[in-house]
C-alpha cells in the first residue's frame, strides 16, 4: 500500500448563492458583514469560503485546523474528503480516506439501529461477510442489546450518540478527517469512547482535526493551521499557533471556547 | 473489550484540478458511473428500504400500489370504454398496460429532480458517486412496477389475453427504459438543483404529455394523425413495452423514433453530467 499524502495547491473554493434571496438570505448578510462577498467571472455573487489555500500533509502529520466559525474549517475538510471541487488550484489525496463530518450520515431515524449498520457498511462498499463483522463490533461497543432491532427514532439522544459514535470509528481509514462534533457527548460516555477514538487517531497516518477546543488539538496535534475568512492566518508547529490563537493558557482558552 | 477498529476504508487516489479539459471532465464522469455500479449491492438497498419506509406500519404496504392501480384501471376502463364506444374487452387491457407503464415513466423523471437534493445529507458528508442515486430511483419505480404487474397478470386472466413470445419483445423496450430513466436522473437531478424553477416545469409538461400521448385513449382513434404520433417521443417509448405485451409487434418507424429520442437524452444528459458533475454538492 502506497504512503498516505495531501497535497493541497493554491486552492480556493467560492459557494454561488445561485438561491439566495429564496433560501439564504441569512448567508448573504452574514458573508456581507465578513467582507466576504465577491463576484466571479460571469458576475455571480459568490462567497469565499477558502482563498488560496496550500500545503502539504504526509504520513505521520497531525494537523489541527483553528478559526473562528465560519473560518473554513468545514470547507477545507470538505475539500480534502472530495465533497466539494475547487474552483481554482489543485488536491490530491492519496490513501484511503474516513471523513468524519457529519454524525448523521446514512443513519435513518425510521431504520432500526441494525439496518443503519449494513448501511453504513454498504456505504463503505464492505462486502457480505465483512458486514456481519462489522455488525458484531458496532453493536459490542454501541451496547444497546435489544435496542439495536428498533428504529433509532425512538432512541434515547445518548443511545444515538453511541451508535454514530461506534460507526464512525469502526472504519479505519489512513486518512482520517475530523469535525469537532466527533468529541461532544456525555462524560461518561467520552471516556469509554476515548480509548477508541485515540485507537483510530494514531493507526491513521495522516490527522486532520477542526475544533474549537485548543486542548484536544494541542494534545493530538503536531502542527496546527488557523483559519481567518477563509485565508491561512498562521500555520506551524501546534503550540506556537495554540499560543497565538489563544493565549499561553491552554486551560482558560479551553474553556472559554469550548462548544 | 472490542476489536474496536477493524475495516480498511477502501484505498483511493483523488486528484482535482480546476483547470479541466475535456477529457478530464469525460474521465471523472466515467469513473461517477463505474463507482456507482460497483456500489449497487448499496443502491439495491436504498432502492428497497425507500418503499419499505414508504409503506411503513401499513397493512398491505407496496400492494395499496396494486389495489389502487386495479380499482383505477376497472372503474376507466368500463367508463371510458363506454364513452369511446369500444369494446371493454379490447380497451381494458390497453388501458391497465398503459396506465402502469406510464405510472413508470412519469414517476421515474418526476423523482428525478429530487435525486440529488433529496440525498443532500449524504453528498454534503462523504464522497459518493451521483449515479448511485441514479440506480436507486431505477430500483425503487422497478419495485413499484414489480408491484403493479399483479394487475397486468389479472387483465391477462380475465380477459383471457395471452401474448405468448411477444412478451420477449418488451424486454428489449424495458432495457431502453432503464438506460434512459438513468440519464434523466443525471440530467435532471443537476438540473433542478441549479435551477428550483425546474421540477414545477417538468410536472406540467408531464401533464400534458400524459394527455397528447395515446395513454388513455388510443392511436387509431387520432384518425389520420396517427401517422404523426412517432414524433412524440413518449408515444414511442411507452409503444416499444407496450405492443408486444398486447401480442403485437411495434411499429419500425416507433422503433427508430424510441432508439433516436434515447440516444439524444443520453448524449444531452452526458454532457451536462460532465460539466455539472463537480459543481452539485455546491447546488444543493
Amino acid at each position: 500500500m502506497s504512503d498516505a499524502q495531501i497535497l493541497v495547491e493554491d486552492i480556493s473554493v467560492f459557494f454561488p448563492l445561485y438561491h439566495a434571496s429564496a433560501r439564504s438570505l441569512k448567508k448573504t448578510v452574514m458573508a456581507a458583514a465578513s467582507g466576504r462577498l465577491g463576484k466571479d467571472k460571469q458576475r455571480r455573487v459568490v462567497v469565499q469560503a477558502l482563498r488560496d489555500i496550500s500545503f502539504e500533509l504526509n504520513g505521520g502529520d497531525r494537523l489541527g485546523l483553528i478559526g473562528s466559525n465560519g473560518a473554513g474549517k468545514t470547507t477545507l475538510l470538505r475539500t480534502l474528503a472530495g465533497i466539494y471541487e475547487p474552483v481554482m488550484g489543485r488536491v490530491r489525496v492519496q490513501g484511503s480516506l474516513n471523513a468524519l463530518l457529519d454524525a448523521s450520515l446514512g443513519m435513518n431515524m425510521e431504520l432500526t439501529g441494525r439496518e443503519n449498520i449494513m448501511l453504513r457498511g454498504l456505504y463503505n462498499g464492505l462486502t457480505r461477510p465483512e458486514l456481519e463483522r462489522l455488525e458484531e463490533d458496532v453493536a459490542e461497543f454501541a451496547g444497546l442489546g435489544d435496542f439495536l432491532d428498533l428504529p433509532v427514532r425512538i432512541y434515547s439522544a445518548g443511545m444515538v450518540v453511541r451508535l454514530g459514535f461506534a460507526l464512525a470509528t469502526a472504519i479505519r481509514p489512513q486518512i482520517l478527517l475530523m469535525d469537532e462534533w466527533i468529541l461532544a457527548g456525555d462524560a461518561e460516555f467520552m471516556e469509554r469512547a476515548r480509548h477508541r477514538l485515540e485507537a483510530m487517531v494514531r493507526s491513521a497516518e495522516i490527522l486532520v482535526l477542526s475544533s474549537h477546543d485548543i486542548g484536544i488539538v494541542r494534545a493530538w496535534c503536531t502542527r496546527v493551521m488557523w483559519l481567518d475568512q477563509g485565508r491561512i492566518r498562521a500555520d506551524g508547529p501546534a503550540n506556537e499557533v495554540a499560543d497565538a490563537y489563544a493565549g499561553p493558557e491552554p486551560e482558560l482558552a479551553a474553556v472559554e471556547v469550548a462548544g | 473489550m472490542s476489536s474496536a477498529v477493524t475495516y480498511l476504508a477502501k484505498n483511493a487516489l483523488v486528484e482535482f484540478k480546476a483547470e479541466q479539459t475535456f477529457a478530464s471532465r469525460n474521465l471523472l464522469a466515467a469513473e461517477d458511473l463505474r463507482d456507482g455500479i460497483r456500489l449497487l449491492p448499496l443502491a439495491l438497498t436504498l432502492g428497497w428500504l425507500d418503499i419499505r419506509l414508504r409503506y411503513r406500519g401499513s397493512v398491505l404496504g407496496p400492494f395499496w400500489l396494486t389495489l389502487s392501480t386495479g380499482v383505477m384501471v376497472a372503474a376507466l376502463g368500463y367508463l371510458y370504454a363506454g364513452i369511446f364506444h369500444t369494446d371493454v374487452h379490447d380497451y381494458l387491457p390497453f388501458l391497465a398496460l398503459s396506465m402502469v407503464l406510464w405510472a413508470f415513466l412519469s414517476t421515474v423523471v418526476g423523482e428525478a429532480c429530487l435525486a440529488f437534493t433529496e440525498a443532500e445529507g449524504v453528498i454534503r458528508a462523504v464522497r459518493m458517486p451521483f449515479f448511485l442515486f441514479a440506480i436507486r430511483i431505477l430500483v425503487r419505480n422497478i419495485l413499484v412496477l414489480a408491484h403493479n404487474v399483479v394487475v397486468i397478470a389479472v387483465v391477462y386472466v380475465v380477459f383471457r389475453l395471452w401474448p405468448g413470445w411477444h412478451l420477449l419483445l418488451a424486454i428489449p423496450g424495458l432495457l431502453l427504459w432503464s438506460a434512459d430513466s438513468l440519464a434523466i436522473v443525471l440530467l435532471l437531478g443537476g438540473f433542478c438543483a441549479r435551477f428550483r424553477d425546474i421540477p414545477p416545469i417538468v410536472a406540467s409538461v408531464m401533464q400534458i404529455a400524459f394527455f397528447v400521448t395515446p395513454v388513455i385513449w388510443k392511436p387509431e382513434q387520432l384518425g389520420s394523425g396517427v401517422k404523426l404520433l412517432p414524433l412524440n417521443p413518449f408515444f414511442d417509448l411507452v409503444d416499444v413495452v407496450r405492443t408486444p405485451l398486447l401480442g403485437g409487434m411495434a411499429d419500425a418507424n416507433v422503433w427508430l423514433g424510441a432508439g433516436l429520442y434515447s440516444a439524444a437524452l443520453i448524449a444531452v444528459a452526458w454532457l451536462f453530467f460532465t460539466r455539472a458533475r463537480g459543481r452539485i454538492a455546491f447546488w444543493i
